[in-house]
């Protein structure tokens, strides 16, 4: 297949063309705009649904109608607009409705920064609304990933009738790449038997409401669990660098895994045995690339732009708190690879990292 | 003459509703509408939360149960995924200009081709009677004690003068305080039907209804909650069309 | 002539109809059905079929019949 050169955002709305989705309701907030804006002139060539809604809020919530009708639907925003997708994401959830939405990040609680920024870790891997849910998290580091996921992320949604995130940053949405783009899509609206238009006769009514209004209270804790395991079962995924015989690994996702990667060529060059555990998820988190370690690994270093390290708590768990956790996070600034070699070497000297 | 209950109403089952509840009457208005246009295959109700979800359940309906304030967007996304269908949202006054008002005008402003059909009590009915948008001027409720008071509470929110001069298919306000109105009404929401099935665009009806449980005539022998919907309700929202676009072939 | 038929067991006693009926045909039965509501009784002797109960009653416990 032929490459094309295209911005991270961009890859990522064409792809989500392609695999089908038709509708789009969202509301521009950077670094995220770009693909509202190409959304608003792509859904007319496709025949699909675009709207540029009144907020974020009226966004997710027209993506629900949307989703409950049977379409492959998407929104995105980023950091401030994300929180306020928070109650639609929960009525999907509650729903078992799939969706895709894209949290393309920045920097900051409040109205922070337009930067780059790996801030909003917590929010997406917790749940961020409310309720007892999480969503599946996948998170791009370039520009063709960008693409991947988004192509296989209805895919995901529809498998579980669940929503999944998109976890880019300012930095992957806006760089150029060339990217592969895959073949082009269509989805029938009524592929699956639960969706919603007009009850036919003998019919059973359908009902999209809270599932456990359907199923009862009392059946509901196992169904939700079973679902939960899957996912955790199925979709983890993630890629190792260099962990072979790695004495020290690294843990960074989406812009923070691209400087790691520099940052292991780099020690590697020097003699440091240092690794790379790149999640893309981040839930379900890629416990099975911990598993796979052989038992030389003396440590972890978590590479993150925030200032709290919130990925630290979920590598605490995936090695079993059997080694040291490390943490070097920069706020504004994109982790420098010749720092993380600095902190890796310390840490393998025994010395304890935090921030 | 012959009046018998429409098909998609689960006519054996006894509804969530207190006695004397608006909603039972507006949900058979709809269902009449429904049938009498031939939509029972092809009609999408998308509720809201509290008293007007309870419609789910003792209709044939499939349903969306959107979140609170968010039936009309809802609805305006099932619509635009199926253009074929007809999507009625049943929001009540504090979904739809309250706490969903953003949605509501843009909605309106798009022209979405839907039938919102906001159902008016003036107060928060499932919550216990609270002060909503449409309480009237001196109501009480659980969360104005003394009275609303526009200086202090705020004023009342009228959707005639607020969408009256916007460019959709139709703005009416209905009424079910009595037989008469209920035929108007109902004549109301077949018409809107229709508009949509004409692709006119966005229609919006309110049906002032009452709250015997909210309002205090809790074991309401004597038709007061009717009385206040006539003497009160009626006189600070006035019932009719207000936009009526390109008209109805169903006047 | 039209008569009202009244399925009591929908009644939830708001005596909503009973408010709107023209000739007084609807009334406190004193009784209670079995979901525990005071129910309203008619009398279709007075009734002439006008639908008014048919129209008011928010639990559908009215049809009328030629």
């Amino acid at each position: 297949m032929e490459k094309v050169l295209m911005k991270g955002n961009e890859a990522f709305a064409e792809a989500c063309i392609r695999a089908g989705c038709r509708f789009f309701s969202g509301y521009p907030i950077t670094p995220q705009t770009e693909v509202l804006e190409y959304m608003s002139w792509r859904m007319e060539q496709v025949g699909g649904q675009f709207i540029q809604t009144e907020s974020e809020l009226a966004g997710i919530n027209m993506v629900f109608g949307a989703a409950a009708a049977g379409a492959r639907a998407l929104t995105t925003s980023s950091g401030p607009g994300f929180s306020l997708k928070q109650e639609g994401i929960s009525y999907l959830c509650g729903t078992d409705l799939p969706a895709v939405i894209a949290d393309v990040m920045r920097i900051g609680s409040a109205l922070g920064e337009i930067f780059q920024g790996q801030g909003d870790y917590w929010q997406l891997t917790r749940g961020g609304g409310h309720g007892d849910y999480r969503t599946v998290v996948l998170a791009p580091a370039s520009v063709q990933e960008n693409a991947d996921l988004a192509y296989i992320a209805f895919d995901i949604a529809e498998k579980y009738r669940h929503p999944v995130i998109i976890a880019s940053d300012a930095a992957i949405g806006q760089m150029v790449e060339p990217v592969e783009l895959p073949p082009m899509r269509e989805h029938d609206i009524d592929r699956y038997d639960w969706v919603i238009r007009g009850r036919k006769p003998g019919e059973e009514q359908r009902r999209m409401k809270n599932v456990f209004y359907r199923m009862g209270a009392d059946k509901y804790p196992a169904f939700l669990l079973d679902k939960y395991r899957r996912m955790e079962e199925n979709e983890q995924r993630w890629e190792s660098l260099a962990v072979e015989d790695a004495e020290l690994v690294l843990v960074a996702y989406g812009i923070s895994s691209r400087v790691s990667k520099e940052a292991v060529k780099l020690a590697r060059s020097r003699g440091i045995p240092l690794g790379l555990i790149r999640p893309i998820s981040l839930w379900p988190f890629p416990q099975k690339a911990f598993d796979a370690l052989g038992g030389q690994v003396k440590g972890f270093l978590c590479v993150e732009m925030s200032i709290l390290g919130q990925m630290v708590d979920d590598v605490v768990l995936a090695c079993g708190n059997r080694v040291p956790v490390g943490f070097y996070g920069e706020f504004s600034q994109v982790p420098e690879p010749e720092i993380i070699v600095e902190r890796a070497a310390a840490m393998l000297n025994g010395k304890e990292v935090q921030a | 003459m012959k009046l018998s209950l429409p098909d998609s109403l689960l006519r054996d089952k006894s509804s969530g509703w207190c006695p004397g509840c608006g909603h039972g009457i507006i949900t058979r208005m709809v269902a009449e509408a429904v049938e009498e246009l031939g939509l029972e295959e092809n009609f999408i109700l998308c509720t809201d939360v509290a008293c007007g979800a309870l419609a789910a359940y003792v209709t044939k309906w499939n349903v969306i149960g959107a979140a609170h304030g968010r039936t009309i967007i809802a609805a305006a996304g099932a619509k635009r995924v199926r253009p074929d269908q007809i999507v009625l949202a049943a929001p009540g006054d504090g979904s739809a200009y309250s706490i969903g008002i953003e949605s509501t005008i843009h909605c309106a402003l798009r022209n979405e081709n839907i039938l919102a059909l906001v159902v008016n009590n003036c107060v928060f009915g499932m919550t216990g009677g609270q002060m909503s948008p449409e309480s009237l001027p001196g109501q009480k409720t659980t969360s104005s004690p003394f009275g609303r008071d526009p200086a202090r509470n705020g004023a009342p929110f009228d959707v005639v003068k607020t969408l009256g001069s916007y460019d959709i298919a139709y703005l009416a306000r209905g009424s079910v305080s009595s037989p008469a109105n209920v035929i108007r009404t109902g004549k109301m929401i077949r018409k809107a039907l229709q508009k949509q099935l004409d692709g006119q665009g966005f229609c919006l009806l309110e049906i002032l209804s009452p709250c015997p449980t909210n309002w205090g005539f809790p074991d309401d022998r004597a038709g007061k909650a009717l009385d206040y919907m006539r003497q009160q309700q009626e006189v600070f929202y006035p019932l009719g069309e207000f936009i009526d676009k390109e008209g109805s072939k169903d006047a | 002539m039209s008569k009202a038929v009244l399925n009591d067991k929908k009644c939830k006693g708001c005596f909503l109809c009973a408010s709107v009926c023209p000739k007084n045909a609807l009334s406190d039965s004193g009784r209670i059905n079995e979901k525990g509501y005071k129910i309203v009784a008619l009398d279709t002797e007075k009734c002439i079929g006008c639908g008014a109960c048919y129209r008011m009653c928010p639990d559908w416990a009215f049809e009328i019949v030629d």
